[in-house]
């Protein structure tokens, strides 16, 4: 007997599960938001500018003996953790007033302290005042114009209603995953708008494989009520939504139980993500459809051009 | 769906073939690949600096120096143009931060010192304009009699293009002098050098012989007082005081203008001295160098002179006799390393403005080594999770998703191997999103093909419809994703971009083994078994 994670023909009511999924998602998005402007993220020096040294000590550090040496140099706020392991330090400096060459002494400041050491420098990293700003522009625009591009896609292929039902879950996604960057203040870095674009890669995914699902229903069914389409769309889907997470959730939690502590925070984050785009594709992505005032018949005037797609496909 | 020509066939295994074998030479070691034969392929994948461990430096030109510095050199120019005979009456030469400016006294003589200064608006050969020639600078006069050079834009575009053009001349025959590492010298943007110095794992040597713009000057030390009276007082007009690299600090007055410029040195050495057998740094100039050092050393026997790297004193001899052969030496109190890298910046050259880091980041090569490990054996373990959880939901559907799922890996490795992309860890981010991507399209076609089965098709037409059906939600989906990843690649920077590269790649690979490569497996299954009954 194979696996099944949900049985056949379900028939579970998520339109009318939206009177619970939209004020949640409502919720969670104004205290992303509210926790984003208030206490704000813990940006990484990508970001914000500064140096990180990793170091690799012999034997066990003395944590506390580092931070005080640390602290002499005066470099403002410093930081000190362990980073995986008792002799795996990772020193974090603010960045320093001064412009571009005051960053670049600060690692020389602190090779002092650990001259006389058998200390392996294992990572240094500097990022200018320059540089951040820019970085985190570049970077938002980019996931900004890529999100504009699919939403114009979207309308082609589909309706408007389905392009910003589509940008509106993703946005969602983003927003809450920002939520859990503020709440668990993790690193923000640039690996971790990587992670970003991953889950709204992977949330995209889902939103389009149901909203397909919802076209081929609504062409099919021309009298029905929406409600019971879209219901019966995401019930037909159920099974794959569900497999296809859970698979990548197994595979994401591999990788941050054995992938090191250089990828934890990023894999960390993509977990949520995962959850949070199965979520709002089976909650979110089809009952906004109805809040858009999507019309059952929309899409029957494209129905010339599908019956061409088929027999283009049939001879694939 | 399920029918496939022959030369379709031989077409989709001959693609899944390349992949494995581009894909190969990366679990081999450089030396065991020299022994295979020619035929084969070898190249490895690139790996990023976070993965092998390496050194990133970016560089920008310091813009507000060099005008600065361009702009005190006008005020020497101005001066002498306007000294010239006949002199014109000057007042008010500034050099500063945004201009050259001078007020010429007598205003009927305006029109006059327009034309002799004008020529020091500097037109610059350019490429960049068609070929029509650039002023460096924009003259501007006004009835006062205010004389002001100021910047023009294309002239600073010009100016900046050039230095970066030296620049990255410079830094590369430095850093090949050192001979340890083959770095990757690019320019970035208008006014940025970016230096990837791949296995360097402390870059402080590297930083330190970029950092220096190794200006030598030879200048005379002005004997009407010493460095402490002039640092008392004010030094004499045409003279400025410099210190020395000592520890402390000797001043020294000396010349403002240079006798002369490294810019003739053709070649510098590292030898021993004969008395102290310390080491000293030897030079030799080129023909006209030589001519005009011959000049100087006759004119100013037994004056002392100073050379000067960077504007710091760092030898100050006195000139026992002329020097008519072109060579001369400097000795300082240098290390061996010390002597050694100040010839190579001598035979490298000056850098034509100070460069400033404005982002480093050096990666140990041990630490490169335990992410990949850590990252090897996370794969396995994710890999494994999926294959055998692929299995146990889709039984024998469920291994051709494997076999499926193997050579999209095999088709994304030998990808990257081919075009020689470098592959990062956002990069390895794209692929796990790939992967996800790749079983969601056999979830989709599978799941498609359980429910037209129980809508009451026959095994063979609901596996067809299941194929035909889940095609266009895979495209959309797929051609979404790959708008993205586009976007992403035309905008982002590093990071973002070594993302986009690997999932566009993914997601060619995901549409071709997720639906065409596992389709043909089904078909073949099909054609051997004839099964009766649906195995999922």
């Amino acid at each position: 007997m194979l696996l099944r994670l949900v049985p056949d023909n379900t028939h579970i009511k998520f339109m009318w599960l939206r009177k619970f999924s939209f004020p949640l998602s409502i919720l969670l998005v104004i205290a992303s938001l509210a926790g984003f402007f208030t206490v704000g993220m813990n940006y990484g020096i990508d970001f914000k500018g500064g140096t990180i040294i990793e170091i690799k000590t012999d034997g066990p550090a003395d944590i506390g003996a580092i931070r005080s040496e640390l602290s002499a140099l005066n470099l403002g706020d410093v930081q000190v953790q362990e980073f995986g392991a008792s002799d795996d330090i990772l020193i974090r400096v603010e960045e320093q007033p001064g412009g571009e060459l005051a960053q670049q002494s600060v690692v020389q400041r602190v090779r002092t302290i650990f001259a006389d050491d058998n200390v392996d420098f294992r990572r240094v990293e500097v990022v200018g005042p320059r540089v951040s700003g820019e970085l985190a522009q570049a970077g938002a625009i980019a996931v900004g114009a890529a999100l504009f591009a699919i939403l114009i896609y979207i309308w082609f292929r589909f309706e408007w209603q389905f392009a910003v039902g589509a940008i509106l879950t993703t946005a969602n996604d983003v927003v809450i995953t920002v939520g859990l960057f503020v709440l668990l203040q993790l690193d923000f870095s640039l690996s971790s708008i990587a992670a970003v674009l991953t889950i709204i890669g992977y949330s995209l995914n889902d939103t389009v494989v149901v909203y397909d699902r919802i076209r081929e229903n609504l062409r099919k069914y021309k009298k029905r009520p929406l409600a019971d389409i879209l219901d019966q769309s995401i019930n037909e889907t159920l099974s794959r939504t569900t497999m296809t997470s859970v698979t990548t959730l197994l595979a994401l939690i591999a990788l941050y139980v054995f992938g090191g502590e250089v990828i934890q925070s990023f894999t960390l984050a993509m977990i949520f993500g995962i959850v949070i785009g199965t979520y709002s594709s089976i909650f979110l992505a089809a009952p906004l459809l109805i809040l858009l005032n999507l019309r059952p018949d929309a899409l029957s005037r494209n129905d010339g051009d599908d019956e061409k797609e088929a027999k283009a496909n049939a001879t694939v | 769906m399920l029918h496939f020509a022959r030369w379709k066939i031989v077409l989709i295994v001959l693609v899944v073939a390349a992949g494995i074998l581009t894909t190969l030479p990366n679990f081999f070691t450089a030396k065991q690949l020299e022994s295979w034969p020619d035929f084969l392929p070898k190249n490895q994948m690139v790996l990023g600096l976070d993965l092998q461990g390496g050194a990133y430096l970016l560089y920008e030109v310091d813009q507000k120096k060099y005008i600065e510095d361009r702009f005190k050199a006008l005020e020497g120019e101005i001066r002498d143009v306007l000294r010239e005979n006949p002199r014109i009456g000057y007042t008010g030469l500034d050099a500063r931060p945004e201009s050259a400016q001078v007020r010429i006294r007598d205003l009927t003589r305006l029109d006059e010192a327009r034309e002799r200064l004008s020529p020091l608006v500097n037109p610059l050969v350019s490429s960049l304009f068609g070929g029509q020639p650039v002023d460096e600078f924009d003259l501007s006069v006004d009835d006062n009699g205010l004389v002001r050079f100021t910047y023009s834009e294309a002239g600073l575009d010009n100016r900046l293009q050039s230095i970066v053009q030296q620049s990255i001349e410079v830094i590369r025959k430095r850093v090949d002098e050192l001979g340890t590492t083959e770095p990757n010298i690019q320019r970035q943007g208008t006014d940025r050098i970016l230096v990837e110095a791949p296995g360097e794992g402390d870059p402080e040597r590297l930083k330190d012989l970029i950092g220096e713009t190794a200006k030598l000057t030879f200048h005379l030390v002005d004997r009407n007082m010493t460095g402490e009276q002039a640092l008392q007082s004010r030094p004499p007009v045409g003279t400025s005081v410099f210190m020395s690299v000592d520890d402390p600090p000797i001043p020294y007055l000396l010349q403002t203008k240079p006798l002369l410029g490294g810019e003739d040195l053709v070649d510098a050495q590292v030898a021993f001295g004969q008395n102290t057998n310390e080491p000293v740094v030897t030079f030799r100039f080129n023909q006209s160098g030589a001519r005009e050092f011959a000049r100087v050393t006759t004119e100013n026997v037994n004056f002392p002179f100073a050379i000067l790297l960077d504007d710091e004193v760092i030898s100050a001899p006195v000139i026992r006799e002329p020097i008519l052969g072109g060579s001369g030496q400097i000795s300082g109190n240098f290390t061996v390393e010390g002597a050694n890298d100040l010839a190579i910046l001598l035979r490298a050259g000056a850098l034509p403005a100070q460069l400033t880091v404005i982002e480093e980041r050096s990666i140990g090569p041990g630490l490169g080594a335990d992410s990949i490990e850590a990252g090897k054996l996370a794969s396995i373990i994710a890999g494994a999770a999926v294959i055998v959880f692929m299995i146990l939901a889709y039984g024998r559907f469920g291994v051709i998703a494997d076999l499926a799922l193997a050579t999209n890996i095999f088709l994304i490795f030998g990808a990257l191997t081919v075009l020689q992309a470098t592959l990062t860890l956002p990069g390895i981010a794209g692929i796990v999103l790939t992967i996800g991507m790749a079983v969601d399209a056999n979830v989709l076609i599978f799941e498609r093909i359980r429910e037209e089965s129980r809508a009451g098709r026959s095994v063979i037409s609901a596996i067809d419809a299941g194929y035909s059906r889940a095609l266009g939600t895979i495209l959309d989906a797929n051609i979404t994703t790959l708008i993205a990843a586009v976007i992403l690649f035309q905008l982002g920077s590093g990071p973002v971009r070594g993302f986009a590269v690997t999932l566009a790649i993914g997601i060619f690979t995901t549409v071709f083994s997720a639906f065409t490569f596992s389709r043909l497996l089904v078909a073949l299954w099909i054609r051997r078994r004839r099964p009766s009954a649906l195995p999922i």
